[in-house]
Formats: C-alpha cells, structure tokens, sequence
C-alpha cells in the first residue's frame, strides 16, 4: 500500500520546525473564514479555499488563520468569505471567485485596507438586494 | 452540485456541524459489477428517527439560518438519478452513516471530480477531526489517516499549506496509479 512517505513529512517537519504556524487562540494577523454550507460549495466555495492556501503557500504567510463555517443565510451571494483582522470589525465577501480572492488577500489580509468593491457591507450585516 | 467529490465534502461538513471528531469516508469503484458506492460515516451527535425521516426533505433543515436544507436531498437525487441508492442511518449520540451507489456506465452518473481537494479543504478547515479515507478500485486500494500524518508531523500543523499541498499531491499520483492498474 502506498503512501506519504514518512522522509516527506520529516523534511517539511524539518524546514518548519524555527516557524510556528498559528493556530486557533494564537496570535494572527487575520483570521480569513469561508462559508462552505451546501450553497457555498456548489458555487465554487471550495477553489476559494484552495486559492487561500496557495496564496499563504506562494508568500510564505504564517500568521494567517484560514478555517470554514456553514452557511450564513445569504446562499444567493456564494462564494463567500470573511475577513477579521485582528482588533478590527469582520468583513464579509461576496459572489467571489478565485481573482477577486487573490485582490483581498492581497489588499485585505496582508495590506489592512477593505476592499469595498466585494463587501457585503462593513461590520454589519446588511443586504443589499436591489442589487441582484 | 458538478461532481461527487463536492457532495462528499458538503456531507462532510455536515458531521462536523454535528460535532464529529472522526469521519470515514470510503469509496469502491467495481467495475465488474459497473457499481460505484461511496460510504461516509461519523461519530457526531447523530439523528433521532423523527429528524432522520426528515433528512432527505428539501424543505428541512436544522439550522435556523434558513428554511430548506438540499444537501443530502441532492446526494440522494445524484444516486437515483444514476440507477443507484441512497441510504442513511444515524442515532443519536452515536453518529451517522450514509451509503450512496451509482452504476458506473449510467450516463447520468457524476463525474467523482476533484477528491483530494475535497479532502485538503477539510483538513484546512478542521485540523481538530480526524479523516479516514479509503478508496478502492476493483482490488486495489488507497487509504489515508489524518491521525497517522499527525502523529508524524508531530508540532507541524496538519494545515500548514505546505503539507497539505504534499498531501494532495499524494493523494492524486496514488489514485491515478490505482487508475492505471487493471
């Protein structure tokens, strides 16, 4: 049976071992959360994540905290995600895909600065139907 | 959905929703039998009979967000759609148990799509749960334990990019292998 080999795990486990990740209840710079409810991951929710984890990957990020959560009511506007930098108010994304992922990582999670253009709305929860 | 790697890792959030710590998730391709069966199984809060009788109606949900819940109504329509069954059982405290099967060569049967992604995603998110994944093609097979990876990786993160990005990469060289062997 064919598997990870163990030498693989223990180079990376190497190369890590000066770096710590966070994890939930550490200190991080952003905590980054996609919706993956039944509405999220048919509309593509889960390239959203696998664009976050490259991205952290490419720039070798390691204070960012990605996780996932279910559906939040507003199934007509997936993909999407919030963003909560550290001592800041959350901001959700919506109808993202995997370019408009990559602007907020970049401007948001790393920069600091909201890309309003794919907010939902700041801090609140507000709907913007009229929209649509 | 576009294929069943998407309503494996829709299913999947849903036992974590139901405060999982362990989810198995097994698939056979039997192509003598032209029968493909996913089976996908968890230790979380589970289902009363009342709730499970429900579980598959469109127009039922447990969450309170909203008033419909399609996930294992779709899975459920995927499998009659593709000449297969769809099947769940579930008590409370113990956990739940799906089966969904296909018939291969059915025209209407999705594509299984991006698995290894499915289970990166996973893993990302949930660091805390352990995944079991087998895969079976006829008389081979594939299998993946979280909890061993852990134990390897030791004070690594289980998602840190890197080793997830190594995982997957596992994942899918070690299934195309079991694709190419008769």
């Amino acid at each position: 049976m064919p598997k990870l080999k163990i030498q693989d795990l223990e180079k990376i486990r190497e190369k890590r071992k000066r770096t710590t990740m966070i994890r939930e209840g550490g200190d991080y710079r952003a905590k980054v959360t996609v919706h993956m409810g039944t509405c999220g991951i048919s509309a593509g929710a889960r390239d959203i994540m696998n664009t976050l984890i490259n991205q952290i990957e490419e720039k070798d990020i390691k204070d960012v905290l990605v996780t996932n959560s279910g559906c939040a009511g507003l199934c007509s506007r997936e993909p999407m995600m919030t963003v909560e930098v550290t001592g800041q108010a959350p901001v959700k994304y919506v109808d993202l895909t995997k370019e408009k992922t990559k602007e907020v990582f970049e401007k948001h999670v790393l920069g600091g600065n909201i890309v309003q253009k794919y907010a939902l709305g700041k801090g609140s929860e507000k709907t913007d139907y009229g929209k649509e | 959905m576009e294929d069943l790697s998407l309503h494996i890792l829709d299913v999947a959030e849903n036992s974590i929703r139901a405060q999982a710590k362990k989810i198995t998730i097994k698939i056979q391709e039997n192509r003598s039998k032209d029968l493909l069966s996913l089976d996908i199984c968890d230790n979380g809060e589970g289902m009363d009979q009342k709730t499970l009788q429900k579980a598959v109606d469109p127009f039922f949900s447990t969450q309170k967000s909203r008033r419909f819940g399609l996930g294992l109504s779709l899975l459920s329509q995927a499998a009659q759609m593709a000449n297969g069954h769809f099947s769940i059982q579930s008590q409370p405290g113990k956990g739940t148990k799906l089966r969904a099967t296909f018939q291969i060569s059915h025209l209407d049967t999705k594509p299984l799509g991006n698995i290894p992604e499915t289970l990166t995603t996973l893993m990302m998110g949930h660091p805390e749960v352990d995944f079991q994944y087998e895969h079976k093609i006829n008389h081979s097979k594939y299998s993946l334990d979280t909890q061993n990876i852990k134990s390897q990786l030791k004070e690594i993160p289980l998602n840190s990019p890197k080793v997830l990005n190594k995982i997957k990469k596992n994942i899918k060289e070690e299934l195309d292998n079991l694709r190419r062997q008769k």
